[in-house]
């Protein structure tokens, strides 16, 4: 295989790592910091994907708006506590021909919940598009497509 | 039953809580209230627009398909084979001409009349159904339905009363500001299993005192909140009630003092998630409605959605929700509808403070089956209000909760 394109790959992979990294730990405050000014962020249901519903759970179209998420996770909603893992598996990555990369990635979340209760909370994929911004990868646009449709009580934190 | 706790005559200001867990008492639920004379929500009619089209859906837990046949009238039938019960739609929504049961093809037209069992009269003179065996008494069941205005409701009791009775004038005058007879267009779903009973999510919704104190959101923006013009609205026999308030302002007064959760310095970094605009009748921005037994409809500003209950067991129900907004939205529209669909669903900026409350509600409730729900906010009456501090529609529904129950 090309060199070029596994060092593409492993770039990736770091940023998943950095980027799961930020969300298991807590530190929420760092995690627009993953994406461009511009970017669009959901959280679609597989079957609403599937068929072209739009409906995402968290939608947020501006790096403002995954703030304002952050905000709330620090401000004004009322949740229990929980720990989550993340899992990244199966990285593909292509340059386009703008010199975007387009990626997917399958996750799992694992989550432990306030009653000690271990759960697969969520998994499917995350679709991609990555720029290059000061020589870092930032993500201008991800969909989480979750196959485990049916949220176990509510989804919080960020995918 | 296994209750310790007796449950006062006539009174609604203490509710046991055996109620949210008993088994027994969810077995009666099943029959009384979701297999009994009420109407039960199914579906939008955008769902299954075309002859053929299905979805599948539970009333309490029982599963039921609700079809378009080719004259486009619209058939609610349960969910089980009348050979061996199989469940014979599998699929979340399709498109059918028949439907045929995977195990020994049984086949069944659009209405749910049996039309074929194969090898009925044997082969080669061997084997077949008995002589008595008659097909048209083996149909799929098939319940009551009605529709109006782009929604279908179901009930497993013909003997049930019309829909616009059902409602009674009030509730039905909400009902319709929302479904006007323009067509609806799905947005989508979201679907949530919160491990509570499905009751806890009823009163939460006819209960507008925790809607100031818990929902910081709500209340910081302006969007519900206890010092604005608002009315609690039930049909006479209280079990439906609808909630409904003006819009205000972020602006700190004698009523916010004692809010903890109004925060007035709290900003949001892209504001386009508070762009509303006016589009219903009347002054009111918000109208949410409780249907008994199994709906909630939610209008908050320009977020439309269906919140269907469907129970899974006395310790859980799946919240399933059908975001909507009309056909012929405009594309500002339908992205406002989309953005402000960030305040609801399993991940809502106002209602994961309630499904996350409903966990711990029933946590300790089910630890305590001897101790009580006090509900004596705004007295022990039951009658419209046009303020927030009171638990009146909850006592309502429990009053008619006794009378359906037997209890």
């Amino acid at each position: 295989m090309a060199p070029d394109k596994v060092a593409l790959r492993l770039e990736v992979e770091d940023f998943h790592t950095d980027y799961c990294a930020a969300l298991d730990e807590g530190r929420y405050e760092a995690w627009p910091g993953f994406f461009t000014e511009d970017c669009l962020y959901l959280i679609v249901p597989r079957d609403n994907f599937d068929r072209g519903l739009p409906l995402a759970l968290m939608r947020c179209e501006s790096r403002g708006m995954l703030q304002d998420r952050v905000a709330s996770l620090r401000e004004t909603l009322f949740y229990l506590p929980r720990t989550l893992r993340h899992m990244v598996s199966g990285i593909r990555a292509t340059v386009q021909a703008d010199g975007s990369i387009a990626a997917e990635a399958n996750y799992l979340i694992l989550q432990t919940g306030h009653d000690r209760k271990a759960e697969l909370f969520n998994y499917g994929r995350y679709i991609d598009r990555f720029v290059r911004e000061d020589g870092a990868l930032r993500l201008k646009e991800r969909t989480c497509v979750f196959d485990s449709v049916t949220v176990p009580s509510s989804l919080v934190v960020p995918l | 039953m296994t209750q310790a706790a007796p449950w006062a005559k006539n009174d609604v200001t203490t509710v046991p809580f055996w109620i949210f867990t008993d088994p027994e008492i969810y077995r009666r639920e099943q029959e009384l209230i979701f297999q009994g004379p009420f109407w039960s929500y199914v579906g939008l009619e955008a769902e299954v627009p075309n002859p053929g089209d299905f979805i599948r859906t539970e009333i309490g837990d029982k599963p039921v398909i609700v079809v378009r046949d080719e004259t486009g009238e619209i058939n609610v039938l349960v969910n089980r084979c009348a050979h061996r019960g199989v469940a014979l739609c599998y699929h979340d929504h399709g498109n059918a001409k028949e439907l045929v049961c995977p195990y020994h093809q049984w086949t069944y037209d659009l209405r749910g009349k049996l039309l074929g069992v194969p090898f009925r009269r044997g082969y080669q003179g061997q084997g077949g159904m008995t002589e008595d065996f008659s097909p048209a008494d083996h149909g799929l069941q098939k319940l009551k339905v009605a529709r109006r205005g782009g929604t279908i409701f179901a009930s497993f009791d013909h003997a049930v009363e019309d829909f616009e009775t059902y409602l009674g004038p009030t509730t039905l005058r909400y009902f319709d500001r929302v479904f006007t007879g323009r067509p609806l267009a799905v947005l989508g779903h979201s679907r949530q299993r919160i491990p509570s009973n499905w009751k806890l999510m009823v009163e939460n919704i006819k209960d507008p005192y925790h809607g100031s104190l818990l929902h910081v959101f709500l209340v910081s923006f302006g969007l519900y909140r206890l010092d604005q013009k608002s009315k609690v609205e039930m049909d006479d026999t209280g079990r439906h009630a609808t909630l409904s308030s003006t819009r205000g302002e972020q602006v700190a007064n004698d009523a916010t003092q004692q809010m903890r959760s109004f925060k007035p310095g709290f900003k949001l970094a892209d504001t386009r998630l508070l762009d509303g605009v006016k589009e219903f009748s009347g002054d009111e921005t918000v109208a949410v409605q409780t249907l008994f037994p199994n709906l909630i409809i939610q209008q908050q500003t320009n977020t439309l959605a269906m919140r269907q209950i469907v129970t899974r067991g006395p310790n859980a129900f799946d919240l399933v929700w059908t975001f909507f907004g009309y056909a012929d939205d405009s594309e500002e529209m339908r992205r406002r509808r989309l953005r402000q669909a960030n305040w609801m669903g399993p991940s809502g900026f106002v209602s994961v403070d309630d499904s996350e409350v409903l966990t711990i509600s029933q946590d300790g409730i089910a630890a305590y089956p001897d101790s009580s729900a006090l509900y004596k906010m705004g007295g022990s009456h039951i009658r419209d209000e046009q303020h927030m501090v009171t638990e009146g529609a909850v006592r309502g529904f429990y009053r008619y909760y006794r009378q359906v129950m037997g209890l």
